[in-house]
């Protein structure tokens, strides 16, 4: 594989979905968004871990996140850069609000074409949409072949990848020429850990709407000496997109209705853990034949 | 008219339940808006296959029958899939949302800059007016999933683009003869002008099938553990209460997510969709990310330390306690009276 391979890890910072609270529904039944944190998408944290582990096996390799989102998201950026990326790239602007997978895969592409990367590793899905699509889009729109359900890079030849997926029924032992596009399973590698000295190095890495935000604070001025504490940010106009593509309108679904789940209301008989009323329960269900 | 087009997939030689299914939902979907149901068929050794496609409704068959289709590799079924859409313009174009839909459905979607939605709950058809330009459409698929971690269902359209496609996941909808079978009349893909060298870049080294080992979707009885078992260890309690009953174990995503068991139990919108006539669901809330894979079994019981646990309004029998004094119970009372 040549030197100054370079990686470019697709990564989404997400609502945490998967413990909601009470809270996480106002009193008029629609999603609390602030009741939710904004986490760093899990599975794309293991193909963070796949794109690092490639940096240690070949010299010169270069790990970045490309993310698409508000300025928050250089939290991710952040993150990934304490636990070992090199730096990355946060794609942000009105422009992009509103978009579809199909409308998001092609802001990406754009970015990705002026980055230039040998190597693009993502996420299965993000927690979510759980759509698993912007992957495989990626890889249309740039004319590449793709690996999804990637566990693990088993061999790394002179170009190409040896790439080990888990599916429904087995295991699959690919071999794909790069550059190409690889989506990691929830099943790959965990992400190792923040390193210490890493954060210390990176805290004040800061975007450039952050830097601008706030251009007097101790922070902005460090980011503002140091460009490896500059996250590269791209608005719509850097990466030359056809605008007719971006956001609300170049996003072909629409959402016709939302609807807040209401259960449907059926009277369920309560019981308690009182011995009698489990042994009644039992009985029930024994004479009913639903059990025996 | 233009047709609607189900992707058939093969599963070791034989046609996947989920093809089968979406076959059922396309029927209804074609007679509906009074057009034809397509089986699109990609594999080696499909001779006959027709025959089984016609009896779930398939008035054409179009098969690509060659090794470069089997196993399945990415880049010459996206190739095929779209030739064929360009040539043949279907309206709808239906996938399962498995490992092989999930990986190229997307593709096509690029390619052919067309809206897809995955792993859709219910297809209807309907109308639709566009809230800011106020044009009408008449008769778009309304492709419906849970989002959002599953606290909203969403109606998704494509109004301008198509062919308008959806993914939908295994057991999601019913499998069933059609009243009148379909022609079943095959027509072969003329697929060497769709595929090109370049589509062939990946090459398979080696494949390892492992059998089903856990298939909870035809169990009477589903015994499902939540993330309200606490742990691991306790996770054993549903274990061995599915022994006892003579059912089998299912969890929600949280306890899959918390590895208190493995992810072929995951019962809901992104694991199996089941309807046993028993459900008992163990420290489990509700979410509809979960209900939305359990919501027709014939019975629920719920145990749950939250009265107010959303689990609680589907369920038949809500018991408020603790799983670890509650489970033991249930068996101990069970094993009394069944002798």
């Amino acid at each position: 594989m040549k030197k100054q391979l370079k990686i470019v890890v697709l990564a989404k910072q997400v609502p945490d979905t998967r413990n909601v609270g009470k809270d996480a529904m106002t009193p008029e039944g629609t999603v609390n968004r602030a009741a939710l944190p904004a986490i760093f998408n899990p599975e794309d944290l293991n193909a963070l871990e796949m794109a690092l582990s490639l940096k240690d096996r070949i010299e010169g390799a270069t790990v970045r996140i490309l993310t698409m989102g508000p300025q928050r998201a250089a939290d991710i950026i952040r993150d990934a850069m304490f636990r070992g990326a090199d730096g990355g790239y946060l794609l942000s602007g009105r422009e992009f609000a509103g978009s579809d997978t199909l409308a998001t895969s092609y802001a990406l592409s754009c970015a990705l074409r002026k980055i230039g990367p040998d190597v693009i590793i993502a996420g299965r899905q993000p927690i979510d949409g759980d759509t698993a699509q912007v992957g495989p889009q990626v890889a249309e729109k740039l004319g590449l072949p793709q690996v999804t359900y990637a566990e693990e890079i088993v061999e790394i030849k002179d170009s190409s990848l040896v790439i080990k997926r888990r599916l429904s029924c087995g295991t699959e032992v690919v071999e794909c020429p790069v550059p190409a596009v690889v989506t990691v399973n929830a099943s790959a590698p965990e992400c190792r850990p923040r390193n210490a000295r890493r954060v210390m190095k990176f805290k004040c890495a800061l975007a450039a709407s952050e830097i601008a935000a706030a251009p007097d604070s101790e922070t902005a001025r460090r980011a503002a000496e140091k460009p490896y504490l500059q996250i590269v940010e791209f608005a719509a106009a850097d990466v030359d997109p056809d605008p007719q593509q971006l956001g609300l309108t170049g996003s072909p679904t629409k959402v016709k209705k939302i609807e807040n789940v209401v259960f449907q209301a059926k009277e369920a008989k309560r019981l308690t853990a009182a011995d009698e009323e489990i042994n009644s329960l039992m009985v029930e269900l024994i004479a009913s034949h639903t059990l025996g | 008219m233009n047709n609607i087009f189900v992707y058939i997939e093969i599963e070791e030689g034989k046609v996947a339940d989920v093809s089968l299914e979406l076959l059922t939902k396309g029927r209804e979907l074609a007679s509906t808006l009074g057009v034809s149901l397509d089986a699109v068929v990609l594999g080696e050794g499909l001779a006959g296959i027709e025959k089984e496609l016609a009896k779930y409704g398939a008035d054409t068959v179009w098969v690509a029958d060659d090794k470069t289709f089997a196993p399945f590799r990415t880049l010459p079924h996206t190739a095929v899939l779209c030739g064929l859409i360009e040539q043949e313009k279907p309206q709808i174009v239906l996938f399962g949302a498995t490992c092989i839909g999930r990986d190229f459905a997307p593709r096509v979607s690029s390619a052919l800059h067309s809206g897809l939605t995955a792993d859709c709950t219910q297809l209807v058809i309907g109308d639709h007016k566009d809230p800011k330009s106020g044009k009408e459409y008449t008769d778009l698929l309304y492709q419906i999933r849970p989002a959002f971690g599953g606290n909203i269902i969403a109606t998704i359209v494509n109004p301008d683009c198509r062919p308008q496609m959806a993914t939908v996941r295994e057991g999601v909808m019913r499998k069933e003869y059609a009243a009148q079978p379909g022609k079943g009349e095959v027509k072969a893909i003329g697929w060497q002008k769709f595929v090109k060298d370049s589509d062939l870049a990946v090459r398979i080294v080696e494949r390892q099938i492992e059998e089903r080992k856990i298939d909870i979707k035809g169990a009477g009885i589903i015994v499902a553990g939540g993330y309200g078992m606490g742990s691991k260890e306790n996770f054993r309690l549903v274990h061995e209460l599915a022994d006892v009953l003579g059912g089998e174990v299912g969890a929600s995503r949280a306890a899959v997510d918390a590895g208190f068991t493995e992810h072929a139990r995951q019962v809901g919108q992104t694991g199996v969709t089941v309807r046993p006539k028993l459900y008992i669901a163990c420290g489990i809330s509700g979410q509809i990310q979960h209900t939305a894979g359990m919501d027709q079994s014939s019975m629920v019981i719920s145990i749950n330390s939250d009265p107010e646990a959303p689990i609680n309004k589907i369920a038949d029998y809500a018991i408020t306690g603790d799983v670890n004094d509650i489970i033991p119970k249930m068996i101990k009372y069970y094993k009394q009276n069944s002798k």
